[in-house]
């Protein structure tokens, strides 16, 4: 196990997002979250980055509590990358410049060895031959691109994507999906929280499906999605089949 | 002294040109002065209120621990009174109030006191700009930064801080023009900047709406310039951010464009 989230309690104000969220992780293990908004699924997410602090419960990474060492958490994000639904690049810098920053301040890489993996990573998401643009010229797809090329630079051990294609045109959505399904067949450790089901199907090995703050049903693909055992579960996955 | 009266001309503009003509070097000795002050000042303002705005922003998450959290609520509180009580007294009163309780200080130059004062207020001003400035950027910037692993320096001064004076500068140049004016307030204590010569010049003949005229002329210059200039400045800033054909749906059958392949 990468990571062990155990039960998991978060409140905004009196209201419980997660209520006992319980949740292994192997490595090179890809999960996929799915369930109606306001289910708690980001805010899962959110706080294995520890972007949300959390009121129970306890996170592992590598067996060691993420709240443990303070000190050392800044250390403990840069291993896990988090890519977001708004991308959230860094618009005062360069394309080349979003990929290398996190390599040169936080782990302290030479400038040219920061460069030499930033060109390899944007060749693999497609996009070496933006590398001088501003990231104003993008596309939102292509944004999204640099977005995983930026977290990949960091060489991570867990990959968090959060809903990365729900504020993308249609059109580019497909771009965005092909990045992630390379990075799954690298067997890289990933958790994508998703309303993409096909996608889902396609990439995980576990799905989880979560709903008013806990984890109702969990399998593989072919589980969830074909034989869910719930009818919260069912009711969710036929308004997509519908659509 | 009679005759000199009698040949400054009645109407305005003559009356502006006998006394631009006649005491051209103590109104630009008067503008340079408040020129000094306003640019220094401005400058200075902007790195203190660079220092007040971050510290007001500084951000808290429930694990740090808690000496950090009394420490910078404690900065908070000390900044906020700085800002709200330069903010919300005039500068003239500041001007009196600081020249003469740091008399010994400023016994040698009354220029270095304008720029003082100048600098202190403007400071205030500058942190609440820095500080909407930083406030009015989109908060994934930050949590992105955090979530590669930046620290809360790093992620202020390569992430955050280069965008909030990108977006404040046009607030920031708008404090010098406002400076440019307001030195005006410290013929108070004597400095001498354009206001203060132009009422030794006025005094001199007791023309007062012909001296005024010139010296806002010379006002009116002084800012128009530094107006456009802030604005070709901007315009320039701009351009950086587009430095290329921008498009926000670029097909995706380009040539160069490349996509990871459908799985077979």
């Amino acid at each position: 196990m990468i990571i062990t989230i155990e039960h998991l309690v978060k409140r905004f104000n009196k209201h419980e997002v997660l209520k006992d969220v319980s949740l292994g992780v192997n490595q090179g293990e890809v999960i996929s979250i799915i369930g109606s908004s306001g289910s708690g699924k980001s805010t899962l997410l959110r706080c294995v980055n520890l972007l949300e602090t959390y009121e129970g419960g306890t996170i592992r990474f590598q067996g060691k509590d993420i709240l443990e060492s303070i000190k050392g958490i800044n250390t403990y994000r840069a291993q896990v990358g988090m890519i977001f639904q708004s991308f959230n690049l860094f618009s005062n810098l360069t394309v080349l410049d979003n990929c290398v920053i996190g390599q040169t301040k936080v782990l302290k890489k030479s400038r040219a060895d920061a460069e030499k993996l930033a060109y390899e990573t944007l060749e693999k998401v497609g996009l070496s031959d933006f590398a001088n643009r501003s990231v104003m010229t993008l596309s939102g797809g292509q944004k999204q691109r640099v977005a995983i090329a930026r977290t990949l630079c960091m060489e991570p051990k867990v990959l968090l994507f959060d809903e990365p294609t729900s504020a993308l045109d249609p059109e580019m959505v497909g771009e965005v999906l092909n990045v992630i399904k390379s990075l799954a067949k690298e067997h890289r450790t990933m958790i994508i929280v998703t309303h993409e089901m096909s996608f889902a199907k396609e990439v995980s090995d576990r799905v989880l499906f979560m709903d008013q703050g806990i984890i109702l049903e969990e399998g593989s693909p072919d589980q969830i999605f074909n034989h869910p055992t719930k009818p919260r579960t069912r009711e969710f996955l036929s308004r997509f089949r519908e659509s | 002294m009679f005759t000199l009266l009698t040949k400054i001309p009645d109407d305005l503009f003559g009356a502006a040109y006998y006394i631009v003509q006649r005491y051209a070097p103590l109104f630009l000795f008067g503008a340079r002065n408040t020129l000094i002050i306003a640019l220094s000042g401005t400058v200075i303002g902007l790195i203190i209120g660079l220092g007040v705005g971050i510290l007001r922003s500084l951000p808290v998450y429930p694990y740090d621990s808690k000496l950090k959290k009394y420490t910078i609520k404690a900065i908070k509180i000390a900044t906020s009174f700085y800002v709200e009580i330069f903010r919300g007294t005039p500068m003239m009163v500041q001007a009196i109030f600081i020249y003469y309780a740091f008399l010994p200080l400023f016994r040698n130059s009354k220029l270095f006191a304008g720029v003082v004062i100048v600098s202190i207020n403007t400071g205030a001003y500058m942190a609440e700009i820095v500080r909407a400035g930083i406030q009015s950027l989109d908060k994934g910037q930050n949590e992105a930064a955090r979530s590669i692993g930046m620290n809360n320096i790093q992620t202020m001064l390569f992430i955050i801080l280069p965008q909030a004076i990108k977006n404040a500068f046009p607030a920031i140049g708008n404090e010098f023009v406002v400076n440019i004016k307001d030195t005006s307030v410290l013929n108070v204590i004597g400095v001498t900047e354009l206001y203060f010569q132009s009422i030794s010049v006025a005094g001199i003949n007791y023309r007062y709406s012909d001296t005024f005229f010139v010296t806002a002329l010379i006002y009116l210059v002084l800012t128009y310039s530094t107006t456009m200039l802030l604005k070709y400045i901007e315009g320039k800033m701009n351009l950086t951010g587009f430095d290329g054909p921008s498009s926000s749906t670029t097909p995706l059958n380009i040539g160069h464009y490349k996509v990871e392949e459908e799985p077979k």
